[in-house]
């Protein structure tokens, strides 16, 4: 193994100071909401005299709370079934080697390419003619179809690269094949459920467009759309603003620290297939 | 449930090609994925050749006339050249930089744990907040001229003004971005076997020989990925442009995305905005296509 030299010190001092030029925007971002309206300092400076109130204030007059409530809702949905039938999905793709299969893998992936502004439009009308405009269920549809390729794509590559052992056993002992699945081969895809569920959870948390197309006028919001229509009518009250931005990415940045393990490990499994 | 016939096997194993009703399984997914992603493309593409507006069920087919508005349009081909210098930047700066994190958060360093969770953080974040973030480090007082100050800089207008708001929209998104890309390179490096790398040292090679010889040709992977993802990301950009600067100034950071989400949501030609997105489609379709023949065969090459 490498040793810890000198050249290793000034890495270090290097990469350190990288990672605090990257935090700078962030720390503005923590500094300036906790200082009051009329704060003399600059925008790097810490705040003259600390304050939460601008957090109390963003939270009552942003509407935080339902679009945290209703960005939850969507979020869980929308990963419960992008996971269940993903995974469903993946176990022919990997483990049937005939055409069709083929076919259908590459007709997935074809929705990698595909920009969502293209079918945006004329589901907005189908969704329309179908009553969910309006509510969250429209967007977890939307998620769950969106998602999709990515999902099956992360999972089919991750099951190719499984032995196929397991399922053999199964199938000796006489188990059925949702049986095999649920049993057998679903704990043996964890790591890449993990994997799946975090990088959803990220994309479909913070999607804008959606939510402000297919929500709009419904007085139903996510935290995106909340905090767009926030800093819309508090424009340039900085500390206020801010405020809004640190409680809408708070469960996001949680969510990450706790898993950030997983997050990062994560994509080693999926990067195997 | 019992098998449906006698397991046969090929190879020592069984042949799932043979086990019926395994094709079930695919129903689920592909359902929504046609209902959500296939049918209302195709429908998109369709509702190109008509004069839609969106509200009125009337549609008249007018053949290619939304296509050639696109290629007389000055602000269609702006937005398009737009798009192209957003998603080429970002794909070579920032996956520059991811790199060069990953290989430093791959080293001995004493650091590395903590560096790659500060590296990654601005990634999960909601781009809405990072922009409106951004909107104020790079205004008129903002943090950036504050830092350009200590060094006898002028303040700028970094989104107000036509040469460098696209620049700063860049910036934004590679200061976002990067830690993806970082953590796409970092779980390929973590997959060298170690020997190989000793192996080399052993052999004399200096760090700089060391990534070209060896390390750069295990990279091809990663670096697949992450060019695939950053030109499909770039050039469907919206979120960020959106928040920042709304296109403007003067139409200097319009690009495919807004120019038709303001064609089809805000002025109500939804034919049009449609038409831009099928362009935009076509355009990712051909250059990750391309793309992907090429890096294809120079890994083919390089092993």
């Amino acid at each position: 193994m490498q040793r810890y030299t000198w050249k290793t010190g000034i890495l270090e001092a290097v990469m350190i100071l990288t990672a605090i030029i990257f935090f700078i925007p962030l720390y503005v971002l923590i500094v300036t909401s906790l200082k009051e309206p009329n704060d003399p300092t600059g925008s790097l400076a810490l705040p003259a005299k600390f304050t939460l109130q601008n957090f109390a204030d963003a939270w009552n007059q942003g509407h935080l709370g339902n679009a945290l409530g209703n960005s939850a809702i969507v979020t869980i949905c929308s990963v419960v079934v992008l996971i269940v039938f993903s995974s469903l999905a993946a176990y022919p793709l990997a483990r049937i080697t005939r055409t069709w299969s083929k076919l259908a893998f590459f007709g997935f992936l074809i929705g990698l390419l595909l920009p969502f502004q293209l079918a945006l439009i004329p589901l907005y009308q189908t969704m329309r003619d179908l009553h969910l405009l309006g509510t969250v269920w429209a967007l977890v549809l939307f998620y769950a179809g969106l998602q999709m390729p990515f999902s099956i794509f992360l999972y089919t590559s991750f099951l190719r690269a499984l032995p196929i052992e397991y399922e053999e056993a199964a199938a000796i002992d006489g188990a059925g094949l949702l049986t095999t699945f649920w049993r057998i081969l679903f704990p043996l895809l964890r790591p890449i459920t993990g994997t799946v569920a975090i990088l959803n959870v990220i994309t479909i948390w913070n999607d804008f467009l959606t939510p402000l197309l297919y929500l709009s006028g419904s007085g139903q919001q996510t935290v995106p759309v909340a905090i767009y229509a926030f800093v819309g009518q508090y424009v340039s009250q900085w500390n206020l603003v801010f405020a809004g931005l640190i409680i809408s990415i708070f469960p996001i940045l949680l969510v990450y620290f706790l898993l950030q393990k997983t997050v990062i490990q994560g994509f080693a499994s999926g990067l195997k297939g | 449930m019992a098998l449906d016939r006698p397991v046969r096997r090929r190879k020592g194993g069984i042949d799932l090609n043979h086990r019926r009703g395994l094709w079930l399984f695919l129903v689920p997914a592909a359902a929504i994925y046609i209902f959500i992603v296939l049918y209302p493309s195709i429908q998109g593409a369709a509702l190109s050749f008509t004069d839609w507006n969106g509200l009125d069920p009337v549609k008249n087919f007018i053949g290619f006339d939304n296509y050639v508005k696109l290629f007389h349009d000055p602000k269609a081909l702006a937005s398009v050249w737009h798009t192209l210098i957003i998603a080429f930047t970002i794909t070579i700066v920032q996956n520059l930089v991811g790199l060069l994190l990953a290989l430093g958060v791959n080293s001995k360093i004493k650091s590395r744990n903590v560096l790659r969770v500060v590296f990654f953080a601005p990634a999960v974040i909601t781009p809405v907040a990072t922009g409106y973030l951004w909107q104020n480090l790079l205004g008129q007082k903002g943090a950036v001229n504050e830092f350009f100050g200590f060094f006898g800089i002028p303040p700028v207008t970094w989104l107000g003004n036509q040469s460098t708001a696209i620049w700063a929209i860049c910036v934004v998104i590679i200061w976002q971005f990067a830690g993806y890309s970082m953590v796409i390179f970092l779980a390929n490096l973590q997959g060298i076997p170690q020997e190989v790398i000793e192996a080399s040292m052993v052999d004399g090679a200096g760090p700089i020989r060391r990534f070209w010889s060896i390390i750069r040709p295990e990279l091809a992977p990663s670096l697949t990925i992450n060019l695939m993802l950053s030109i499909i990301g770039g050039l469907k950009i919206f979120d960020q442009v959106w928040v920042m600067t709304g296109g403007g100034p003067g139409g200097s950071t319009e690009t495919m995305s807004t120019f038709l989400y303001k064609n089809a949501f805000q002025f109500g030609d939804f034919a049009y905005g449609i038409a831009i997105a099928v362009v935009l489609a076509i355009l990712v379709g051909i250059i990750s296509g391309g793309q992907f023949v090429i890096l294809g065969r120079q890994n083919r090459g390089s092993k």
